[in-house]
């Protein structure tokens, strides 16, 4: 199984070394003169006022919260999906048991407004 | 295999041998292994050269007007000219920008892209390496390029990428729910993660059997690569750039390469999860058909999403992520549970068929009209909204 | 020195040099960026132990989903993009002592335990682990009420995280 894994890890080499390359002829090519104005942050031609920071929003960690508990979901129900042929139809039930009890959390996550962007 | 039946096999074999000859069996793997990835990143690359030509002159003709035309024959050259005016702009990196971030960003946005391309069986017996997890290490390669928006914005220092980064990595993960669900009806009915088997066991192609979660893969997919409908990452009228805003030069041609090897990439993938993939009239003897079959294929699914791009209007941010976590995971979740009962009763009958394809329409018709139920519902609450006084006949 | 111990000592060198930068560094992302690196190695060392599908597992769920989840509450909470932070405990006396200790008693039992240089035994090619653990987590005498639990763990751990995160409507 190594082998099949062995051509992974020389690909991320490889994939990481194919876009360097452009940008390697692109510095010896391009120009290179900073000044200080061209090295500001870019707001629209104005200047900016105070630090570069976000207002805390709290909805994106929501987001990614339930995202996160959906992904663990479906991570255990792929070996599921991949064994069906050797499960009887009470295993399916547990399976769907299993994507109900979720299904629950999101309905409750709906109703409490939890999926509201504001 | 002959050599014309399988040319690919073939000429590996000849390689290894003529390897083995001279070194040891461990060298003659890596050697190997090397040549092939390279072959295969290369292709993805060279496809990107050609498929911005392409998409140029599609968006062009849906726009009622020409494209590119004066690069080259049919404006074939436009791409080179595109490239050669990229190497040579200047590389501007903002003062206070987090350096090591912001270099590797568009980096790990093509690492995340070509990944892709190591899993994917262009025909019978060739593909760069049968993971038996294939499927599910696509869906984890994506998660680099979403590490990568995050990277861009935050490194960038400017209050606009940033908050176009939060934006966007909040849409992405936002639809990979639906796109993982959807991932998990091909496995099911393939019993397997691996892309070979995957395609192997669509003797009829899974878009018949599994149409509405077909077509929600590619709903999410599409939102999945920032393409309109769904293309708030770049809106440029709003927030400039969104989470490129400070790239300049190679570095804004490599996210933008990535953004449309990645579009074409999802194209691809449709035609193997749904369309059959390299399965074709005569696509076992002459292994040559496989790829053209799934070139063909993939351009099929490339050409739906350009269409979507071409023919629909930007969603608000907060009409799609409501539409993803209140129409399309439950929708998923339904279609998955109604797959996994419907196959597992029918096992083997004849009815395996006609009972998935009729489970899905019901559940997409009955879907429809819970919605327009609930907007009809949730419209007429708002327009009763103030009592204003009417003039009424006495 | 097969090339499997080379890569096994190689990733386990980039793990913890990762864990060392991600608990010294002053910038918050920083740290974030390097867990990311470590965890990353540990998906490599789940491919050396011919477990793929944890190694992809591993990178989906720890890297694409935990990773960003703690780099939003970072970035969100930080606010100064450039903000650092003194990072020194003001214990390590005596975390260094216990971590002493336990290095010690760890390194002294490995070493009387004899098949410490064997290899890992190869799993034979026809056994499909994705399918027996597929079988494993469903069946009746394998770990179905462990799989069932998790799935009620992890609705109280989405209503308990939404009940603490929940903006506060009333009142304001």
């Amino acid at each position: 199984m190594q082998n099949t894994w062995l051509f992974i890890g020389i690909f991320i080499a490889i994939a990481a070394v194919f876009p360097l390359l452009p940008i390697v002829v692109a510095r010896f090519v391009a120009p290179h003169k900073p000044n200080p104005i061209k090295l500001e942050t870019y707001e629209c031609g104005m200047e900016t006022v105070g630090d570069t920071w976000v207002q805390f929003k709290v909805q994106y960690y929501i987001y990614a919260l339930v995202f996160l508990i959906f992904d663990i979901e479906t991570v255990f129900l792929f070996p599921w999906a991949v064994a069906f042929d050797a499960l009887p139809l009470f295993a399916v039930v547990e399976g769907i048991l299993f994507i109900l009890i979720l299904v629950g959390g999101l309905l409750y996550a709906w109703r409490t407004g939890a999926l509201e962007w504001s | 295999m002959s050599f014309w039946q399988d040319p690919v096999n073939v000429i590996g074999e000849w390689i290894r041998s003529f390897l083995a000859g001279f070194l040891p069996e461990a060298w003659v793997t890596f050697l190997y292994t090397l040549l092939s990835v390279v072959i295969v990143a290369s292709f993805g690359l060279i496809i990107v050269i050609f498929l911005i030509w392409l998409e140029r002159k599609i968006a062009a003709r849906f726009q009622d007007r020409l494209g590119p035309n004066r690069a080259g024959p049919f404006g074939l050259l436009q791409t080179f000219a595109d490239m050669v005016k990229l190497v040579t702009k200047e590389d501007v990196i903002p003062e206070k920008a987090d350096r090591l971030a912001f270099n590797i960003a568009p980096i790990l946005s093509v690492v995340a892209v070509l990944l892709i391309w190591a899993v994917i069986p262009f025909a019978s017996g060739w593909i760069g390496t049968d993971l038996n997890v294939g499927v599910l290490y696509i869906a984890a390669v994506g998660s680099f390029g979403i590490l990568s928006v995050l990277m861009a914005g935050w490194s960038s220092n400017n209050k606009y990428a940033l908050l176009g980064a939060f934006r966007a990595v909040a849409q992405l993960i936002s639809y990979e729910v639906p796109m993982l669900i959807t991932l998990m009806v091909p496995v099911l009915l393939a019993r397997s993660m691996g892309m070979m088997e995957m395609v192997q066991d669509q003797d009829l192609w899974f878009i018949v059997l599994a149409p509405v979660s077909g077509l929600i893969f590619m709903v999410s997919s599409i939102a999945e690569i920032g393409r309109t409908p769904f293309d708030l990452l770049e809106a440029e009228s709003e927030i400039v750039a969104g989470y490129h805003t400070e790239y300049t030069g190679m570095k804004f041609g490599m996210f933008f390469a990535a953004e449309f090897l990645h579009a074409f990439t999802i194209g691809v993938l449709f035609a193997i999860l749904f369309l059959g993939g390299w399965r074709g009239p005569g696509a076992e003897e002459y292994r040559v058909l496989g790829v053209v079959y799934l070139m063909l294929k993939g351009l099929f699914g490339y050409f739906i999403v350009m269409w979507v791009r071409s023919t629909l209007p930007r969603i608000r941010i907060d009409h799609m992520l409501s539409f993803n976590w209140k129409f399309l995971t439950p929708l998923a979740l339904t279609l998955l549970i109604l797959t996994a009962l419907v196959e597992k009763i029918f096992e083997g009958s004849a009815w395996r068929v006609p009972a998935l394809l009729i489970g899905n329409v019901v559940v997409l018709v009955i879907s429809f009209l819970i919605v327009r139920v609930v907007s009809r519902r949730t419209a007429k609450e708002r327009v009763t909204f103030k009592k204003r006084p009417e003039a009424r006949p006495a | 020195m097969t090339a499997e111990q080379a890569i096994f000592l190689f990733i386990s060198f980039v793990i913890l040099f990762s864990g060392y930068l991600m608990v010294t560094r002053a910038n918050l992302v920083h740290s974030a960026l390097f867990l990311v690196v470590a965890l990353f190695g540990v998906a490599v060392i789940f491919v050396l132990l011919d477990a793929g599908f944890l190694a992809v597992v591993q990178v989906l769920v720890y890297i694409g989903a935990i990773a960003i989840l703690m780099i939003f509450a970072v970035m969100l909470t930080r606010g100064n993009a450039t903000e650092e932070q003194e990072s020194v405990n003001t214990g390590y006396g005596w975390a260094l002592l216990l971590s002493s200790l336990f290095a010690f008693a760890l390194i002294v039992m490995l070493g009387q335990w004899q098949e410490i240089d064997a290899l890992a035994p190869a799993l034979s090619a026809e056994r499909d682990t994705i399918v027996e653990l597929g079988t494993a987590l469903v069946s009746p005498d394998g770990y179905v009420i462990p799989f069932e639990v998790a799935s009620v763990m992890l609705l109280a751990a989405l209503i308990g995280a939404l009940v603490v995160a929940r903006p506060q409507k009333k009142g304001k």
